[in-house]
């Protein structure tokens, strides 16, 4: 009888694996991709279910308390977030992830060492392992949550010797590590290991600036990937193992699209502290002489009224003003005046990949009205007006030539092609890079003043009295 | 090495090789979802966080198995309630 059982729990452990798999493979397919949602759900349900018949489990009064926290503060959080605060929310749940692996690590060492057992060399090892990627994905995650929710800043923190500061910590987690492996019955040793992951979670984020989000987002899903991983070593269950391989892999692919997006290599985005690095700002130096044209929202509404085709470039400020619902309806006032409407996404735009697609698909805008960097960029010279919503770096001309630019050889929207530009900012202060855009002071190039929100609501007034 | 740790490895490295032969190409309307659908599969850490919950009365581990517990299903019940919420939007505007 208790076999039978142990054998249906690993083959409903199968099952779940399988269901992952093709759970993965559907949500990469627009068609199929709620379904596939709800077949990954499926997969974990049974296994949650199989291991609760496992006769190892004496005591269920904790888990069920558990399983009912957790639920209930899942369920109203996702009911309950905002579409812009997307990045935010995969952020914190990419932390609570690998807290649970490295809670599971350190709980499992715990019993190890209580039974007092002999601990192995693999015991070990896995342990550290768990601690370590568990620990640094959410330490991680907190800070990138933090960061991106605005309660801390969200430019690169550097420090002296920085680099220095981060070998030193490695080289202690090393020496401890050792230690442990020779004294394995050592709980303290064991928590010093667990505060340096913890800090090392911290040390990855900190230099690590708003733009360069969407590539830290990605990893740090891949990381809690892992640490699942190492909780199915620590378990020797070949599902966890499968499931979590299969969330590292999904977020590493993630992070190397992010990369190659920016033109820049995972090592740059992670050690470099983009944007605080002042020196390399190439020709912004001689900004100040050159002028700007401004233009208000009665002049571009008629502009963009009596344009053959426009196209809306949105970036990071459309999603701080949340203006995509107003961006909708310009898009809809335009189309009635026959103005054929386009928008273009650029794969870093925002802070996490697909940011600007969840956006405008909550503000019910056409799937087939969004085109892709590749597809668009062709089109821009017979385009009369592209008109630019909060983006900056993605569309700064500089890339394609100025070699000195920290951002040469990023791939751009080519916006200044277009026959004319419209820039919605709120300032002239420089995006995410921290340096100045030419494509402001192109002739061709309007800069539209103020928030976001307020100016494209005032744009959908004005078209409107063009009708 | 033991066996098993060995065992573990292997079936390690395939699954990452499905991973990304399974996942490879997905268009970026559906990175966000790609990325918190597969966020709320690494809660799968729960199945852990069950087993050293309720093995044993209370002890430390338990505890922490107690906590490991609450986050992972944070991460579960969230992670899928919230990628389904934004794969509908995205159904929605499809239908139109």
């Amino acid at each position: 009888m208790n076999n039978t059982l142990l054998t249906g729990i690993e083959l409903s452990y199968l099952v779940a694996a399988a269901l992952f798999i093709v759970g993965l493979k559907k949500l990469g397919s627009p068609a199929t991709a709620r379904q596939g949602n709800v077949i990954a759900a499926v997969g974990m349900l049974i296994a949650i279910v199989a291991t609760l018949i496992n006769q190892a489990i004496v005591s269920y009064e904790l888990i069920i308390v558990g399983i009912i926290i957790g639920s209930l503060i899942g369920a109203i959080t996702a009911q309950k977030v905002a579409m812009t605060e997307m990045p935010q929310m995969v952020g914190i749940f990419n932390g609570v992830g690998g807290a649970a692996s490295a809670l599971v690590a350190v709980g499992e060492y715990w019993r190890l060492l209580d039974e007092g057992a002999n601990i192995g060399f693999d015991a070990i090892l896995i342990a550290i392992l768990g601690i370590l990627i568990g620990g640094v994905t959410f330490t991680g995650s907190i800070l990138a949550f933090a960061k991106l929710q605005g309660l801390v800043s969200g430019s690169p923190v550097t420090f002296p010797f920085q680099q220095q500061f981060n070998a030193s910590l490695l080289l202690t987690f090393l020496v401890g590590s050792v230690y442990l492996f020779i004294h394995p019955a050592s709980p303290v040793i064991l928590l010093a290991l667990v505060t340096l992951s913890l800090v090392f979670g911290v040390m990855f984020v900190l230099p690590i600036g708003g733009g360069d989000m969407p590539v830290v987002i990605s990893l740090l899903n891949s990381f809690s990937g892992v640490a699942a991983s190492v909780v199915g070593f620590i378990l020797y269950n070949n599902m966890l193992i499968i499931a979590g391989a299969l969330v590292g892999a999904s977020g590493l692919i993630l992070t190397q699209i992010m990369c190659k997006a920016m033109n820049r290599s995972l090592a740059s985005v992670l050690f470099t502290a983009f944007g605080s690095d002042t020196s390399g700002t190439g020709s912004g130096e001689t900004a100040t002489d050159k002028t700007v044209h401004a233009i208000d929202a009665e002049e571009s509404a008629m502009m963009l009224g009596y344009a053959r085709n426009v196209v809306i470039v949105p970036g990071y400020g459309m999603a701080v003003a949340q203006a995509q619902h107003t961006i909708r309806e310009l898009a809809e006032q335009l189309e009635k005046m026959g103005v054929e409407v386009r928008y273009a996404i650029h794969p870093v735009a925002g802070r996490m990949p697909g940011h600007m697609n969840v956006l405008l698909a909550e503000a019910n805008v056409p799937y087939n009205q969004l085109y892709d960097m590749d597809d668009i960029n062709p089109e821009f010279e017979r385009t009369d007006v592209a008109l630019v919503i909060g983006a900056n770096d993605v569309v700064n001309p500089a890339a394609r030539h100025d070699q000195a630019s920290p951002i040469y050889g990023m791939p751009i929207l080519e916006v200044d092609k277009a026959h004319h530009t419209i820039v919605i900012k709120r300032s002239m202060k420089s995006g995410f890079a921290g340096i100045e855009n030419e494509l402001f002071y192109d002739d061709k190039t309007f800069m539209l003043f103020g928030s976001a929100q307020d100016v494209v609501a005032n744009l959908v007034s004005q078209v409107k009295q063009l009708q | 090495m033991s066996p098993e740790l060995l065992t573990g490895l292997v079936v390690f490295v395939l699954a990452s090789f499905v991973g990304f032969e399974v996942i490879n190409k997905v268009p970026p309307t559906l990175h966000t979802p790609l990325m918190s659908g597969s966020n709320a599969i690494s809660g799968i850490a729960v199945v852990g966080a069950l087993l050293i919950a309720g093995t044993q009365d209370w002890n430390i581990t338990s505890f922490l198995g107690f906590f490991a517990v609450i986050l992972a299903t944070i991460n579960v019940v969230g992670g899928f309630l919230v990628t389904d919420r934004m794969l509908q939007m995205f159904k929605k505007k499809e239908a139109k």
